[in-house]
């Protein structure tokens, strides 16, 4: 009677130690921090969080250069960031010495916002700068740090050192 | 990415990311489906006169499913972690799942029936063979030489059941594959309850016409007199199932089309530009209206046997053509719109990269070569008579 | 021999078992820092954007994003009229270096920054197969890229296309909210550089952050809600027209 059936109980045998192989191999290679928080490896969040920063924020940038932030605050780009601008500058805030931010090209820089263009919202100030100002560098005129032009009347003396801080800005 | 785009889409969508490979893949799952539906159909519902396909039917199928991972390891971004499918399966995720239907269906299913079905033949093949040959036949009888009237009759019953099964599994395979696409909500030209149903039918279609023509090759191959009463049979299944796959599928075009949803228009005009060849002409037109009226009118005229074997022959080319074609509608169709429904991008096949057109070919040949190799060593044909009484054939033919 | 082969054996698993643990010990974010008492999301406000770009370079400046690929973009709309079933919409380069000057003409135009809505029933999660994605208890969907089979199931599953394959490393990816920034105190790239405070990051868990009275005071959307994603990205002032 066995002797008719031996073959399936051979097929069976084999078929059980492929289970149980395939039982140590998945205690030995699945991650130990599988399904810790879910059906993920729980590990995979400290590694994402440990991604290195480019971008240092604002406040970074702020505990230093106080200066720059009186300024900005007596102006519209107060809300601006000044890595907005400035680019990434995190290496910057860790090594203040050996690595200096990029100079800016205004006429790139200023145009990306500020650059008339019928699908932003009306009341945002923007113009085309052929006829605005037809050629020059937006900082020949404005400051960035706060780029509302005083007139003559009102704050004569503040517009002439608008332009002083505005060389000094660029060191 | 020199990809021309027409209107909008979003960014990320340019490129497509499922390739000719992804087109393949439910190709063969598909044959392998419905050639085993056909084996089962002998098997158990008694239909004898397709039996001289039943043993090809079922290599065929095993070739097939061996190449089936074959374009979806090519095609992942780390294939040597793929591993992780079957040791920390995603339970809600569907191509998860089926890595385990497959892995049933072939080892729980195929690989047994035709272990049972052969072995007979595998025991006496191990004592009379020498070299390699008789190596392999020693591995595959698992150290048991019983060939008993009552052995192989426990085979017979054991195989019947496994049948049984098997023809659900069959479904279940490929019916699996219809809902890894049908169940994706983010896409209206995918997303569909009917989807697995058609997948099933068309699979059953390319399988059974895919085992005509193989069966009708290797017969003219060998010498051998075509059995026209067998090959009379598997075109009258065709006929049906093909019946019933495009009645399925021209429901889901005409329900589309008359309740026309935000997705439609997007679709409508894909179809009419960019699908147009693929879908109406190669798939509706040639893969499938002229293969119904082929063998449609085979059933009503009364045509010489000649002329019968080429109009079977054109009809299952036609077919297999066709069927492919769909699957590349539905896989690349998929894909060349945006979900926004602004625009339309274009596949831009490589050849000879790993996901081109080469590989394609390449891995289409490749189950010939296996089935050729399986052929070699398992002859399925019906008058195998090297070997004394063909006893499996006769005790299920008893059974 | 034979004994020494059994013993190695045994001590292959479990080398196999601390090795994992050697590579897995990354610090988690900041020590203060308790994924359960945060829910992450993002407020847009669409009168606001004046699609300068800024973000789209911070992210892929800070993420370091491959040409063409985007894991924030903004899209531009012009609407003819009573046409809102049929925008106008571009989106050159994603957005990454402006758009250029159009003359008015009639229609309405403006600009929406788009990305990643860490869905709190995301499909993209649903359909992996492995477990390579997910979302955070602390509510952001990330990719864990050492797991990614690269097989571009959650891409397709993704109705908003946030979604791409990062061609250096073969695996899915896309925005993951700059969790390393959040985590540590930062807002995002994103929120960071945009000048007029189109993008706010917000915690849905804290009771003081400004989100709750805005979301109280502003009829806002999500993208796509019929797919019932469980969006957490809210758009202010969103016109119907927004694919």
């Amino acid at each position: 009677m066995f002797k008719d059936i031996e073959h399936l109980v051979r097929l069976a045998a084999v078929i059980a130690i492929a289970l149980v192989a395939f039982i140590i191999l998945r205690a030995a290679v699945v991650p130990h921090s599988f399904g810790q928080y879910g059906h993920y490896r729980g590990t995979a969040i400290g590694e994402i969080a440990a991604r290195p920063i480019a971008f240092a924020g604002h406040d970074t940038c702020e505990a230093c250069h106080t200066e720059v932030v009186d300024q900005k605050k007596l102006g519209k780009h107060v809300v601006v960031a000044c890595e907005a601008c400035h680019g990434a500058l995190a290496k910057h805030a860790d090594d203040p010495g050996s690595v200096q931010p990029a100079k800016l090209d205004t006429a790139v820089v200023c145009a990306r916002c500020h650059e008339a263009n019928a699908a932003k919202p009306t009341g945002f100030p923007q113009v085309a700068t052929a006829d605005h100002s037809g050629g020059p560098a937006c900082d020949t005129c404005h400051q960035p740090h706060r780029p509302k032009i005083e007139t003559e009347k009102t704050e004569p003396a503040k517009a002439e050192t608008g332009k002083k801080t505005a060389t000094e800005g660029k060191k | 990415m020199q990809i021309p785009v027409q209107g909008f889409m979003y960014p990320n969508e340019v490129e497509l990311q499922w390739s000719i490979l992804i087109v393949l893949y439910p190709f063969i799952t598909g044959l392998v489906a419905g050639a085993f539906i056909l084996a089962s159909l002998e098997r158990v519902f008694q239909a004898e006169a397709v039996k001289p396909t039943y043993r090809l039917a079922l290599l065929t199928a095993l070739a097939f499913l061996l190449v089936a991972p074959l374009p979806l390891q090519l095609h992942l971004g780390h294939p040597e972690r793929s591993l992780e499918m079957y040791l920390t399966p995603h339970r809600s995720s569907a191509m998860a799942m089926f890595g385990f239907v497959y892995l049933w269906y072939l080892m729980g299913v195929l690989l047994l029936e035709i272990w049972l079905d052969y072995r007979r033949e595998i025991v006496v093949l191990s004592q009379t063979t020498s070299g390699w040959r008789r190596l392999v036949y020693r591995v595959l009888t698992l150290g048991s030489d019983n060939i008993s009237e009552r052995s192989l009759r426990i085979d017979d019953r054991l195989g019947y059941f496994i049948t049984l099964i098997g023809i659900p599994s069959a479904f279940l395979l490929h019916g699996y594959v219809g809902f890894i696409f049908g169940s994706v909500k983010a896409n209206p030209w995918w997303s569909s309850p009917l989807m697995p149903i058609v997948f099933v039918f068309s699979a059953m279609v390319s399988g059974i016409a895919a085992v005509m023509l193989l069966y009708m090759l290797t017969t003219r191959l060998r010498g051998q007199p075509i059995d026209m009463r067998c090959l009379d049979k598997i075109a009258q299944y065709l006929l049906y199932t093909f019946v019933i796959d495009f009645s399925l599928e021209m429901l889901d075009l005409l329900q589309r089309i008359y309740e026309a949803d935000e997705s439609f228009r997007s679709l409508d005009f894909m179809v009419h530009s960019r699908l147009w060849t693929s879908q109406v002409v190669i798939q509706i037109l040639l893969g499938t209206v002229t293969p119904i009226v082929l063998l449609g009118s085979m059933r009503v005229l009364r045509l010489p046997v000649t002329a019968r074997k080429r109009i079977y022959a054109l009809a299952g080319c036609l077919t297999v053509i066709g069927i492919f074609a769909m699957r590349w509608n539905v896989v690349i169709g998929g894909q060349l719109f945006s979900k926004s429904f602004l625009g339309y991008t274009t596949y831009k096949m490589g050849f000879a990269t790993r996901e081109g057109l080469l590989t394609a070919i390449a891995l289409m040949i490749l189950p010939f070569v296996i089935l050729w190799v399986l052929v070699k060593l398992l002859p399925p044909w019906p008058e195998s008579a090297s070997l004394p009484n063909s006893g499996a054939a006769a005790a299920h033919g008893t059974s | 021999m034979e004994i020494t082969r059994r013993r190695l054996l045994m001590l292959l698993p479990a080398a196999a078992m601390a090795w994992k643990f050697v590579l897995a010990g990354t610090p988690e974010a900041s020590p203060n820092y308790k994924l359960t008492e945060h829910w992450w999301s993002m407020l847009i406000d669409i009168p606001k954007c004046i699609g300068c770009g800024s973000c789209v370079r911070a992210c892929a400046e800070e993420n370091d994003v491959p040409e063409s690929y985007f894991r924030t973009w903004i899209e531009r709309y012009h609407v003819t009229d009573w046409h809102i079933e049929k925008p106008e919409v571009e989106s050159p380069d994603g957005g990454k270096q402006g758009f250029p000057p159009h003359a008015d003409d009639n229609g309405k135009n403006f600009f929406v920054p788009k990305l990643c809505n860490h869905c709190a029933d995301s499909p993209c999660t649903q359909v992996c197969p492995v477990g390579a994605t997910f979302i955070s208890p602390d509510g952001v969907v990330l990719v864990d890229k050492s797991y990614c089979l690269g097989c571009r199931y959650c891409i397709q599953a993704c109705p908003y296309g946030c979604r791409f394959l990062n061609p250096k490393t073969n695996t899915a990816e896309k925005c993951t909210l700059c969790y390393h920034r959040i985590t540590k105190g930062l807002t995002t790239a994103c929120c960071e550089v945009c000048p007029t405070g189109a993008r706010q990051l917000a915690d849905l868990k804290n009771p003081k952050d400004p989100i709750h009275e805005f979301l109280r005071t502003h009829a806002v959307q999500v993208l796509k809600p019929h797919m019932a994603t469980g969006a957490k990205v809210f758009y202010n002032g969103m016109d119907g027209s927004v694919r």
